[in-house]
């Protein structure tokens, strides 16, 4: 059977020439980089210059880039680091309502702690409003963490103008960039980034490793303690196979950053249109063209989302949604709520991601695929019957 | 995730369809939790003889109404009235336990049907007794875990 994969926003492949790197790590340089010897010496060699590597393609310097275990460590340890090492100066922090749960689940762990966490509305295509967020900001507020791109609809926030208002007013800047490293350019220092999280293994790099990126001078609680690696911050043997692989995956992003983003797009769109075209009752979300080059998302009236899934793997397709019964929660996801669609059309969601490996055909045998399985589930749908008269 | 009998009757429904002249209809559900049953029955004799359902819903609340209907289909009102949801959950080898309010909504529409039918007909039968089909609606979801990326 064809199989098709499309959920390059869950997890990508990590590439042959990614695994090609880091294979010497494992058995042939496996020295602890903590150790004084030799062996110890030639893996802490290769830890800072994948962590100079990283750091060039956001215009950080190394020493402002620490790794973690992905891009959810970094999201705790950014938010509650800094909440901690600020709770002096005030107890406010200013979120959005389309966060990842990394961010959404630290800031309600926070709430119990005695913070206050005030949660952005976006609007219905996804975009924070940035005289709300500037109007959020009280002598208590610590810390703005908005995130770069939506994983679920691929929005695009605007980043430099949100790091401008937080440096205007003193306020640390977080951003989850686990969906925009390698998709985007990203400067911290243009941008006015103090805190970024980003992750491996969404960019064709291997899963269990991510960094952030801490602006020199900011102080963060530890979120892991234990031994001295990563200058004292974060503790625990460094995974030098994973960081190899890391730094061998954004040079490849950013080595091939053109021709990636423009055969993204071009499949994207060509998804996009493919799908809008074949298929009635249909609404595409997310903003129309501030997006993730990779990100297509539908939601189909009168079908529920899950059905749609188990369908589309029966034909080797493979895609994520939103629906409740996807997550096993009474409500469709929190993005799609936040953005204002309405239960039944969020129920019916799904979210097509494309990647580097993504080609034509694969996009056009989902197309056809996609308005047959509609198609059959409408017909099963009671909803459906109140459009067509039950014929 | 699923058994290959869920598979079976999600992938190949029996009985979907409408009755135009059905003797009783019951729908439950509602579009905020995501998924709606609607069931038509025709009714001789005391005997259901035909069944049709549709259903707005994930995988197991297709593959429930499918088998309910296939376990339904001939017997008399009172035997069916004795079936629950954990015969539907036994007949496809089972269902994920945040999935079980699917089989639930199965037996409900079913009764809401036949409860629609003795409105209609005046009939009444015992394994109806109590039944209010107002509160055939409630939620019946579990809260599980949520699948992350």
């Amino acid at each position: 059977m064809k199989r098709v994969y499309l959920d390059y926003s869950a997890t990508t492949p990590t590439k042959k020439e990614v695994l090609d790197a880091m294979l010497p790590y494992f058995s042939e340089v496996f020295g602890n980089p903590s150790s004084i010897h030799g062996f110890g010496r030639e893996a802490k060699k290769v830890v800072n210059e994948s962590r100079a590597t990283i750091a060039g393609f956001m215009n950080a310097d190394e020493k402002e880039l620490y790794f973690t275990a992905g891009g959810t460590e970094s999201d705790n340890w950014a938010v509650k680091g800094a909440a901690k090492a600020l709770k002096n100066k005030g107890n406010h922090i200013i979120t959005s309502k389309i966060e990842h749960h990394g961010i959404l689940h630290t800031c309600e762990s926070l709430e119990k702690e005695g913070f206050e966490v005030t949660y952005l509305d976006v609007d219905g295509d996804g975009l924070i409003s940035l005289e709300a967020l500037e109007a959020a900001i009280k002598p208590e507020t610590v810390l703005i963490s908005i995130m770069f791109v939506n994983n679920e609809i691929g929005t695009l926030q605007p980043i430099k103008e949100i790091g401008a208002i937080a440096k205007a007013h003193g306020v640390l800047f977080h951003t989850d960039a686990v969906q925009a490293f390698g998709n985007f350019k990203i400067d911290v220092k243009d941008m006015n980034i103090d805190l970024m999280s980003i992750s491996s293994h969404k960019i064709y790099g291997p899963k269990g490793i991510g960094a952030l990126y801490i602006r020199k001078g900011v102080r963060l609680v530890n979120f892991v303690d234990g031994g001295a690696q990563e200058r004292k911050k974060r503790a625990g043997t460094e995974n030098v196979p994973s960081i190899v692989g890391f730094a061998k995956a954004a040079e490849i992003a950013y080595r091939d950053f053109d021709a990636h983003v423009e055969k993204l797009v071009a499949l994207r769109e060509r998804l996009r249109k493919g799908v809008m075209e074949t298929i009635d009752y249909c609404k595409y979300n997310g903003h129309p063209d501030q997006r993730h080059p990779g990100n297509a998302h539908f939601a189909f009236e009168f079908i529920e989302g899950e059905a749609l899934l188990l369908s589309l793997d029966l034909v080797g397709i493979a895609g994520s949604s939103g629906s409740a019964c996807t997550s096993g929660s009474l409500d469709p996801s929190h993005v799609l709520m936040a953005i204002g669609l309405k239960h039944e059309i969020a129920h019916g969601s799904l979210r097509l991601s494309v990647g580097d490996f993504t080609t034509e055909e694969d996009i056009d045998y989902t197309i056809k695929e996609l308005k047959t399985i509609v198609e059959r589930l409408r017909m099963m749908s009671p909803l459906y019957d109140k459009v067509t008269g039950g014929k | 995730m699923y058994t290959d009998q869920v598979m079976d009757h999600f992938t190949n429904p029996r009985n979907v369809g409408v009755i135009e002249d059905a003797d009783g209809v019951g729908e439950v559900g509602n579009v905020k939790c995501g998924d709606i049953m609607r069931i038509y029955l025709k009714i001789e004799d005391d005997v259901i003889t035909d069944i049709k359902f549709k259903t707005f819903g994930c995988g197991s609340a297709i593959a429930s109404s499918s088998i309910a209907t296939v376990m339904i289909k001939g017997k008399t009102v009172d035997e069916a009235l004795a079936l629950t949801n954990k015969d539907f959950v036994g007949a496809l080898g089972g269902l994920p336990s945040v999935k079980l309010h699917c089989s639930v909504l199965a037996e409900e529409a079913f009764k809401v049907a036949v409860y629609d039918y003795c409105q209609k007909s005046g009939k009444s039968y015992a394994g109806l007794e109590g039944f209010d089909p107002a509160n055939a609606d409630d939620d019946h979801h579990d809260h599980g875990d949520e699948d992350e990326e």
